[in-house]
Order: C-alpha cells, then sequence, then structure tokens
C-alpha cells in the first residue's frame, strides 16, 4: 500500500464530509410539507402519481402510519413473489430462464423488499430481464424509500409534530431523492463501461480458440440505485468484484459515494429539522471517528496479508489478493468492505469469505454495531435510539429524569427500545446456533471460520445488510426460509417499536431546559454515545466473535 | 382494506416509473452515446468477430500468451464466481502451492521471489480482466522464448496497455490481459 492509497481514501472521506450537510439540507426541505419551492417544483409530477396511487398529503395517526408501512411492503413482497415464481411465462426472457422454487422466492422477495438484498441465486442465470427490471428494480426504490419516510416520521415525532403521511413520503423519496440521482449516476456508469443493454450475452471466440459466452443486460441503472438505496444485491453473482459491475477505480469510487450518500446525510437533516445543527454534527462525527477507526484496522491487516501464503516465499507486496480484483487492490477493496457494512448496503467488490480474519471481523462488527452510518433512514432510526440509551444511562448516573429534545423519556419508552435492543442479538445468535447444530453440511470452510460463516449471514440477514460469505452452501430450503424470516422480523419488529417510542415522546409537554439537563450538543456526550454503541455490542456479540474470526486469527 | 387497496395503486405507480420510465430512459440515452460501452466493451478482430470484452478475462493457457489471475470457473463468462476459501482453509494453500510449482516449471528463469502474489491468487469475480505490472514483467522470459518477441518490445507492450489509476488517485494500476496478448498475437 502506497502514499497514494491512503491518499485517495482520505479525498473520498473529505468529499463524503463536504457532502453531507447540503444533502441533509436539502432532505430537510424535501420532506417539509409546507409551501416551499422543492413543493413547486415537483409538486405537478408527485400529484400526478398520487391520483393513480389514491394518496392524500395529510397526517395519519401514528399507528395509522405504521400499518400503512408494515401492510403496503407486505402487498408488495407478495407481488413481486409472484413474479419471481412466474417469470418463466413472462416476457423479456432471451435466456429461458425457469421459474423461481418457492422457498427462494419467498426468500428474494422478502430480502430486497427488508433493503438486504441477500441473495441465495445468482443473477446471470436465476432470474429474467423481467424480474430484474420489474421485481428487484421496483423493491430497489420502494424499499430505502420506506426507510427514509420511516426516519423522516421518527423525527417529526421526536419534534412533537404529526407523523405525516406514509404514502406520500414514500413518493416523495422515490421522486426528491433516489430517481433523481440514480439516473444522474447511472449515465455516469454507462460513461465509466457499465453495460446497458437488452440484448441477450454474447458470444465470443477467445484467442486460443474456445468459445466464451458473455452475460452482460441492463446493468447501470440496476446498479445506481443498488448502491444509492443501500441495497446491494448484485445484478451479477459476484456484485461489484464482476467487471461490467465496477470496471475502475472511478466507477467505484462512485460507488462508495453513492453508498454514503444519503445515510452520511441524515444527522444534517435530523439538526435541521429540529433546529439543533449542533447535535446532529456531534452525531456525525461520533459515527465518523468509529468509521475511521474500522478503516485503519481494515486496511492494516489486509495489506499484512495471509500468513500462511506469504511464507510461500512469493512477492507479496500487493497484500492479500485472493477473493480480490487487481483493479482495486488492497487498499479500495477493503475499504469497500468497511463502506458497504457501515452503511448497510451489502454490496461487495471483495469476496467477504475470503478477507483475512480479522479484515473479516471489521464487517461483522459494522453489522452487529448497525450505527456506524447504518442503512438509507434505518440506520439513523437506531443512531436515535442509541443517543436516547445515552441519555437515559447518563440521567441514572446524575439521578435526574433523562430529557432528549426536552421530552422527558420515561419508562414506556425505555422498554420499547429495550426490546428493538434485545431482538436483534436474539435474531442473530439463535438462529446460528440452530444452524450449526443442524445444518453442518453447508458450511464451506473448515475450523473456526465455519462459524463465522453461519454468524455472518444471520448476523447480515439481521442487519438488513445482505453481504454474505459466499461459500456458505445457502441455497436450500433450510438457509431460505431461516434467513427470510431473520431478515423480515430483523426489519418491522425495531420499525414498529420505534415508531410507538416517537408517538408516545411526541404526545408529550416540552420541558424547559434548565442548568441542569444533560446537554446532547457537547463532544461529552458524543463521547457517552460512542461509548454506548461501544458496550452495548460488545457485551452482546463477544463470546460469538472470539469462537469465529478471532479463535481463526489466532491459530492462522 | 382501503391500504391495501392504495398499496396496489402505489405499486402500479411506482412501477411504471421507476421501472419502465427510468430503465429506458437510462437506455435510450445510453445506447445513443456510448453504444460501444453499453452493449459491455466487445473486441472485434480485423475480420468483425468478437474475440471477448475489454472488461472480461479469458483463459490463456499458452506459453506464448500473458496468464491472467487465477480462475475457479476457468473465465466462464456466462457466471461468476470464486472458490471463496477461507485465509485458515487448508485447500487454499494447496492451490496455491500447486500454481507456485506450475510457476517453476514454465518459468524456470523467474525465481518465486519475483512471482507477484496475485498469479497465484482467485481473483474476486473469477473475471478479473487485468493483472498487475510486475505479474505481466515476471512473465516476460517466458513469452520471449515461445513467441521469439524480444524482450524489450514486450516490455514496451506491457507499458503500453497498462492503465494507470483513475484520475491518478483511485484504485491500483494494472495491465490488460487481453489487449495485451492482441498485440503479441499480432507481433508473432
Amino acid at each position: 500500500m502506497t502514499t497514494i492509497d491512503i491518499l485517495a481514501i482520505v479525498v473520498t472521506l473529505l468529499i463524503v464530509v463536504l457532502l453531507a450537510k447540503p444533502v441533509g439540507l436539502y432532505l430537510a426541505a424535501a420532506f417539509d410539507y409546507g409551501p416551499n419551492r422543492l413543493n413547486r417544483i415537483y409538486g405537478p409530477f408527485e400529484r400526478l402519481i398520487y391520483k393513480i396511487g389514491g394518496i392524500r398529503e395529510e397526517n395519519q395517526s401514528w399507528k395509522a402510519y405504521a400499518a400503512s408501512l408494515v401492510v403496503s411492503n407486505a402487498v408488495m413482497i407478495f407481488v413481486v413473489y409472484l413474479v419471481f415464481r412466474f417469470q418463466g411465462m413472462l416476457p423479456l426472457n432471451p435466456s429461458g430462464i425457469a421459474g423461481m422454487e418457492p422457498s427462494l422466492a419467498f426468500n428474494t422477495a422478502i430480502s430486497f423488499m427488508t433493503n438486504t438484498n441477500l441473495q441465495h441465486y445468482s443473477g446471470e442465470s436465476g432470474l429474467s430481464y423481467f424480474s430484474q427490471a420489474t421485481g428487484i428494480l421496483f423493491m430497489m426504490f420502494v424499499s430505502p424509500a420506506t426507510g427514509i419516510a420511516l426516519v423522516m416520521a421518527f423525527i417529526r415525532g421526536l419534534t412533537g409534530r404529526a407523523p405525516g403521511s406514509f404514502f406520500a413520503d414514500l413518493i416523495r423519496a422515490v421522486t426528491r431523492v433516489l430517481l433523481p440521482v440514480a439516473f444522474v449516476s447511472a449515465l455516469l456508469f454507462v460513461f465509466m463501461g457499465v453495460p446497458q443493454t437488452f440484448e441477450p450475452a454474447a458470444t465470443a471466440t477467445t484467442l486460443e480458440g474456445a468459445q466464451q459466452t458473455i452475460a452482460r443486460g441492463p446493468v447501470a441503472s440496476f446498479l445506481a440505485i443498488k448502491e444509492l438505496g443501500n441495497n446491494g444485491g448484485g445484478f451479477f453473482g459476484v456484485n461489484s468484484a464482476h467487471p461490467f459491475e465496477n470496471p475502475n477505480g472511478l466507477s467505484n469510487l462512485l460507488q462508495l459515494l453513492l453508498m454514503l450518500l444519503v445515510t452520511t446525510s441524515l444527522p444534517y437533516a435530523y439538526g435541521k429539522m429540529a433546529g439543533r445543527i449542533k447535535q446532529g454534527r456531534i452525531l456525525f462525527v461520533s459515527m465518523l471517528v468509529m468509521f475511521i477507526v474500522m478503516t485503519g484496522i481494515s486496511l492494516s491487516v489486509e495489506q499484512a496479508g495471509n500468513p500462511a501464503l506469504n511464507a510461500l516465499g512469493v512477492e507479496h507486496g500487493q497484500g492479500s489478493m485472493e477473493g480480490k480484483e487487481d483493479r482495486f487492490g488492497t487498499a479500495q477493496s477493503a475499504f469497500y468492505s468497511v463502506v458497504t457494512t457501515a452503511s448497510e448496503t451489502g454490496a461487495v467488490n471483495t469476496m467477504h469469505d475470503t478477507l483475512t480474519p480479522l479484515g473479516g471481523l471489521i464487517p461483522l462488527a459494522n453489522m452487529m454495531l448497525n450505527t456506524v452510518f447504518g442503512g438509507a433512514g434505518v440506520g439513523f432510526l437506531n443512531v436515535l435510539m442509541y443517543a436516547i440509551i445515552a441519555v437515559f444511562l447518563s440521567g441514572l448516573m446524575v439521578g435526574r429524569t433523562p430529557e432528549f429534545l426536552g421530552r422527558k423519556i420515561e419508562g414506556k419508552e425505555m422498554k420499547l427500545i429495550a426490546v428493538t435492543l434485545l431482538v436483534q442479538p436474539f435474531l442473530i445468535l439463535v438462529p446460528t446456533a440452530i444452524a450449526l447444530a443442524t445444518n453442518p453440511e453447508t458450511i464451506s470452510n473448515p475450523g473456526f471460520h465455519g462459524l463465522t460463516q453461519a454468524l455472518y449471514e444471520f448476523t447480515s440477514s439481521a442487519a438488513n445488510n445482505g453481504s454474505g460469505f459466499e461459500g456458505l452452501g445457502d441455497a436450500t430450503t433450510f438457509w431460505n426460509v431461516s434467513t427470510g424470516i431473520v431478515m423480515f422480523l430483523g426489519r418491522y419488529i425495531s420499525m414498529v417499536t420505534l415508531l410507538a417510542v416517537a408517538g408516545s415522546l411526541a404526545a408529550k409537554k416540552t420541558v424547559p431546559e434548565s442548568s441542569g439537563t444533560f446537554r446532547t450538543d457537547t463532544a461529552m456526550f458524543g463521547a457517552v454515545f460512542v461509548g454506548v454503541v461501544l458496550i452495548v455490542g460488545a457485551l452482546t456479540f463477544f463470546p460469538a466473535v472470539v469462537l469465529g474470526p478471532v479463535a481463526e486469527y489466532l491459530t492462522l | 382494506m382501503r391500504i391495501i387497496w392504495v398499496s396496489l395503486r402505489t405499486i402500479f405507480a411506482v412501477a411504471i416509473v421507476c421501472c419502465v420510465v427510468y430503465n429506458v430512459a437510462v437506455w435510450a440515452v445510453a445506447q445513443a452515446a456510448a453504444p460501444d460501452k453499453a452493449n459491455g466493451s466487445l473486441i472485434e478482430n480485423a475480420e468483425g468477430q468478437v474475440v471477448g470484452s475489454r472488461l472480461i478475462g479469458q483463459e490463456f493457457t499458452e506459453p506464448g500468451y500473458f496468464r491472467g489471475r487465477v480462475s475457479s470457473i476457468g473465465y466462464d463468462a456466462n457466471g461468476s464466481g470464486s472458490p471463496n476459501y477461507a485465509p485458515s482453509n487448508p485447500d487454499l494453500l494447496s492451490r496455491a502451492e500447486e500454481s507456485v510449482a506450475a510457476w517453476q516449471a514454465e518459468n524456470p528463469d523467474v525465481p518465486v521471489s519475483e512471482l507477484p502474489i496475485d498469479l497465484i491468487t482467485n481473483s474476486g469475480s473469477g473475471l478479473d480482466p487485468h493483472i498487475s505490472p510486475a505479474a505481466a514483467e515476471a512473465q516476460i522470459p517466458r513469452v520471449s522464448a515461445a513467441t521469439g518477441i524480444a524482450a524489450d518490445k514486450l516490455q514496451k507492450m506491457i507499458e503500453a496497455n497498462t492503465q494507470g489509476r483513475s484520475l491518478g488517485l483511485f484504485g491500483a494500476p494494472v495491465v490488460n490481459v487481453l489487449e495485451l496478448n492482441l498485440e503479441v498475437q499480432a507481433a508473432r
């Protein structure tokens, strides 16, 4: 790794930091129902969609908002399930791909609706162009839009306002954020070399006279929303490691920026909406600090490489190259693995199964903590939840009733948050134990790494990330059904409980700030916040992590 | 019930905008502005026959061609994939040992200490079209002996087919193996 490699990462982070505030302010304005300039620009187009959808832009009750979210998502899962099952009879299927098997269609429909994009099929052979272009692409828009709608409603609740209308928020997220950015980036991707064609696979005669079939398709439009919406599901089986899905360093940079765009700007959107820009910035900086530490560890261990291979006496200055692509090198591969798990995207440009033990621990830790930025909308929701816990713990320590944004945090809210907090380790650790006990034959790598494979699969499912240790033989009914259930519960339980928290807080009277109020816009609060995240995360997952990656590292 | 009805109508509206309008708009602009890239950066030879894609690696076994990365799928571009060996997997070590032994047999003039690690490791996609410049240079003696092309001429070909980092900053410098071998084929 050279100085240029480090400089490239520093420059990338600088762009992220510079974009965060303006995009955050844009988001805050985009979801403001009052009359403003954006409403005049997008209004006519949106009113047309509202008319087709039968949507009214009026405040719902908290229960109606939550019900709209869950029911609409369930209906979408069902419709797309049918598309996958019957793709063999539907149009745009030049390669003649058959309908999907039921448990796989169940898994895939849930996977894309929950923003997970865990893929137990391979894009080239498992899906027709019709399924890719309607089912998958459709969900890649509505799933992040659901997450963004949710966090907007949550912030409105924290500041004592009504939740808004779920369907109107959903449409606004699509028309004002996802669609314009995705369109421009898709075209940029084409100019960088990403295909966008509806022609079937090409056939080539290689220099040595063999026949090579080259799969292609409408990749660019898919890729843009995959990254921007923190979806992460690949058009091709190997995702962004495929040269068509990530042809060079520039396309790699654009992907990194798209993954971080929405999630890093939400703290500022929150700061603006709550009138606490400073608190938003503190949360942003706290997350950035954790992110930089993760990146540093990942870069250094991947550069050090695999001692077993280095011992063969080859020239190993490039670092660990197994499962990596030459055009990215070790630095951009390791960095991508941190970004994709910090943003809960799940796209990969290197095979995570082949990362060195500690290099694989970093993505796992990002997903377990789920607060180092996190996915579109839901990530920041988790951050606010941890911020409330931090306030609560600080309040206990000094013996005062804790407050957040001037609203008292009491038993009801903390019970809901405790449930949310406990669901995640339950969804990860219990199924991992069941899988290891009942399905050991699906684990492809021997020893401690095998445990990590199963642990990673369920962590990725519960955190709605979607990357995998892909050696796992996960295309079986057991894995399809179990991860399908975990993805669904991992997404919707916390959405409903946290909406309930917002509803409960919104109904409270604000108490005026006094000199005794614990301030939530100071570096002190940032430190408490990071401490809470790390302590809760470490206490929950330490044993599992020791048995998996740490043990592998010590024995390598 | 009303929620289900609104959901279905919203699905219809969003599907038209996101799946049809968005997809076709990107497709139309792409095909008009950059048809070559939009169709997969295919390379044709002088007879107009497609010999591969600039972005997709292919299998090279003859000593007179430069080799690419290890590919467990034999560069079958109708799919993509890698064996996903963990660093601790004994199969990884034995495969790498085989690659090193094969290297020694085919390149007796170049010591193992000059064999770059990207030549004995499987790429992420199994389709990596590139190798590092060092990995290309290490193969010069073998290719030169097999084809009769002078070493310094091969060195120039490698330099001509080396892509630097994007904007001089992002990614790693690499050599495109297929384009390099097309020049080798023309020169021998």
